[in-house]
């Protein structure tokens, strides 16, 4: 048992580690294994180095992609935030029989893949005039961030018990009274999830910044690092994987810790509240 | 708990103030206006593109112009006779097909695993998340240097072992790419359906295990007879968002590969890349990528049947 656990383990992490130890090794301990079979690659045979990393900061955009990533994903997650809840809220409570095949219409669209909409988006982008602007990614970013948090939010509506509103109804209290003084603060958890979700999804999607950013300072981290780093034919895979690395771990990290509230939002948020 | 009242309050709510009943108070009103953002942002920004890309693949438009002219089948009938969007086409579904089925093996066999209890259990379970939550550009970077043309410490390794004579070019041999971005596709999905399945596993009801131990069942009679047909709907589940995410995958393909070597491990979607944007041909490329609509449709249609499904069961 430990033995299938641990191999389960070992392909999940191996590239993880991969990164980590490429990221501190010294050039020379990187590219001599391919002539020296007695050199070792899984470890390190020299000792560790700060090198890559010092690179990466300070002779690379990296910082640069990482702003503009916040930018990017603050923006993304304001206007998710301001479009999914109040349609969540909406669909679990006002709408009525339609709402259920509505808010099942609106998880659909999840599903129409950026690989499908990346060109009309190119054209619709130009025509606009926001090549090479970030904020060509503001404007297309919540159509995947929309769609799976207002399924969330949904869910979590749902989940209210009706009577406390009913009691606040009863009260004299307008319906967006209730709505601000007790939905909202029990639904805090829901929304921090779905900032959560929209700010992990910002920082993973890739075609769209692709299509759209080609100018490297206005680079997205998941975009500059693979595309940017990689100078003519060299590959720098010290700097590379530095990136990845610091990169990739905490928004794995955070991403999974969620990970049990977005499995339970996916196949729950369809049962009836 | 926020409006639990005091006591000695009266039952009954005071009377409603008049005046103080708004618009936003009828809920007719209320529902659809709390609605209409989201459902405008949904049909404007992926409804019309949508259908733009539709009608773009009916067109001979270019990238940077922005005359549209109509040039009916022409495009498809192009694709049709055209050797490398075959090849695309197939890769697409091989990668899908052949992806998912070792997923749901592994994944079946990693959920299991994780199921008994042992020490670690936690740490483990959030270690095999990783490759689901880390971003796919990233990660695809590491298995690109994991890969590598010289330095490949696979190589290396199948070296030493005695298992490797000459040298893989992983990424110059056709079979070989192949290989590689189906490692990276099992990789990427199957702790997801990990997760997935190991939560269905939790939802089987403790009576019927114990039964069927007391029934002097095994391992394997149990997985079979029990675990397995129960699992089927969430298994079903896991897999088929899996396909979702091989199918329309872009940046393993693309990282890895590029397409190449002689555009031999083109998907849909990279293909639909290169003439699109690349080749600046947005006719061309749209009509690439429409192919993916009826393997989406398909897998959207089993996925909202099976969920229902496993809601009954549920």
């Amino acid at each position: 048992m430990y033995a299938a656990a641990l191999a389960f383990t070992l392909f999940a992490v191996f590239p993880f580690y991969w990164m980590l130890i490429t990221a501190f090794k010294q050039n020379r301990d990187l590219y001599v294994g391919a002539t020296n079979l007695q050199h070792i690659p899984w470890i390190f045979n020299e000792p560790p180095t700060l090198y890559h990393v010092r690179l990466l900061f300070l002779n690379t955009p990296y910082l640069l992609w990482l702003r503009n990533t916040a930018f990017v994903g603050a923006l993304v997650v304001l206007i998710t935030l301001l479009v999914a809840v109040p349609a969540g809220y909406s669909l679990a409570r006002l709408a009525g029989r339609w709402g259920e095949r509505l808010g099942i219409g609106i998880f659909l669209t999840y599903l129409v893949p950026p690989t499908l909409l990346f060109l009309p988006f190119a054209r619709l982008v130009s025509w606009l005039g926001l090549q090479n602007s970030l904020w060509a990614l503001v404007l297309v970013y919540p159509t995947f961030t929309v769609p799976f948090c207002t399924w969330l939010m949904m869910g979590f509506f749902r989940s209210v018990p009706r009577e406390l509103e009913e009691q606040g109804l009863v009260d004299g209290y307008s319906r967006l009274a209730v709505i601000g003084k007790v939905v909202l603060p029990l639904a805090v958890p829901g929304m921090l999830t779905v900032v959560i979700f929209a700010f992990t999804l910002v920082l993973q999607e890739f075609i769209y910044a692709l299509t759209f950013i080609s100018q490297v300072d206005r680079m997205t981290i998941s975009l500059g690092v693979p595309v940017a780093l990689v100078r003519g034919d060299v590959f720098y895979w010290g700097s590379l994987m530095a990136a990845c690395f610091l990169t990739s771990v905490p928004i794995a990290v955070v991403y999974s810790a969620f990970m049990d509230r977005f499995i339970a939002g996916l196949t729950a948020g369809a049962v009836k509240g | 708990m926020a409006l639990r009242r005091p006591a000695e309050a009266p039952l009954l709510a005071p009377a409603v103030r008049p005046g103080r009943r708004t618009l936003a108070d009828r809920e007719s009103v209320l529902g659809p206006l709390l609605l209409a953002p989201a459902l405008l942002y949904v049909i404007l920004l992926v409804g019309v593109p949508f259908f733009m890309a539709i009608l773009l693949s009916f067109s001979s438009a270019v990238a940077g112009g922005l005359e549209f002219s109509w040039v009916g089948f022409r495009n498809f009938q192009v694709l049709l006779s055209d050797g490398q969007f075959h090849r695309a086409l197939q890769n697409t579904l091989r990668f899908m097909i052949l992806s998912q089925l070792l997923v749901m093996v592994l994944a079946t066999a990693a959920a299991h695993v994780l199921d008994a209890a042992f020490v670690g259990k936690r740490l483990v379970r959030s270690l095999l998340l990783l490759p689901w939550a880390a971003p796919v550009a990233l990660s695809s970077m590491a298995w690109v240097w994991i890969f590598d043309s010289t330095f490949s410490v696979l190589n290396w390794t199948a070296k030493k072992l005695g298992l490797l004579q000459g040298w893989w070019y992983w990424f110059g041999d056709p079979a070989l790419a192949t290989v590689a971005i189906l490692t990276v596709h099992v990789w990427r999905t199957f702790p997801f359906a990990t997760v997935v399945i190991l939560a269905g596993m939790s939802a089987i009801p403790q009576e019927i295990k114990e039964a069927a131990l007391m029934d002097g069942a095994g391992f394997w009679r149990r997985l079979f007879h029990v675990n397995l047909p129960m699992l089927l709907p969430v298994v079903a589940v896991a897999v088929l968002f899996g396909l979702v995410f091989t199918a329309t995958d872009f940046s393993v393909v693309w990282l890895l590969t590029r397409g190449g070597p002689y555009n031999s491990t083109h998907v849909l979607s990279t293909l639909a890349f290169q003439r699109g944007i690349l080749g600046a041909s947005l006719g061309q490329g749209a009509a690439v990528a429409i192919f993916l609509l009826p393997i989406l449709l398909v897998v959207a249609v089993l996925l909202l049947r099976v969920a229902r499904r496993a809601e009954v069961g549920a």
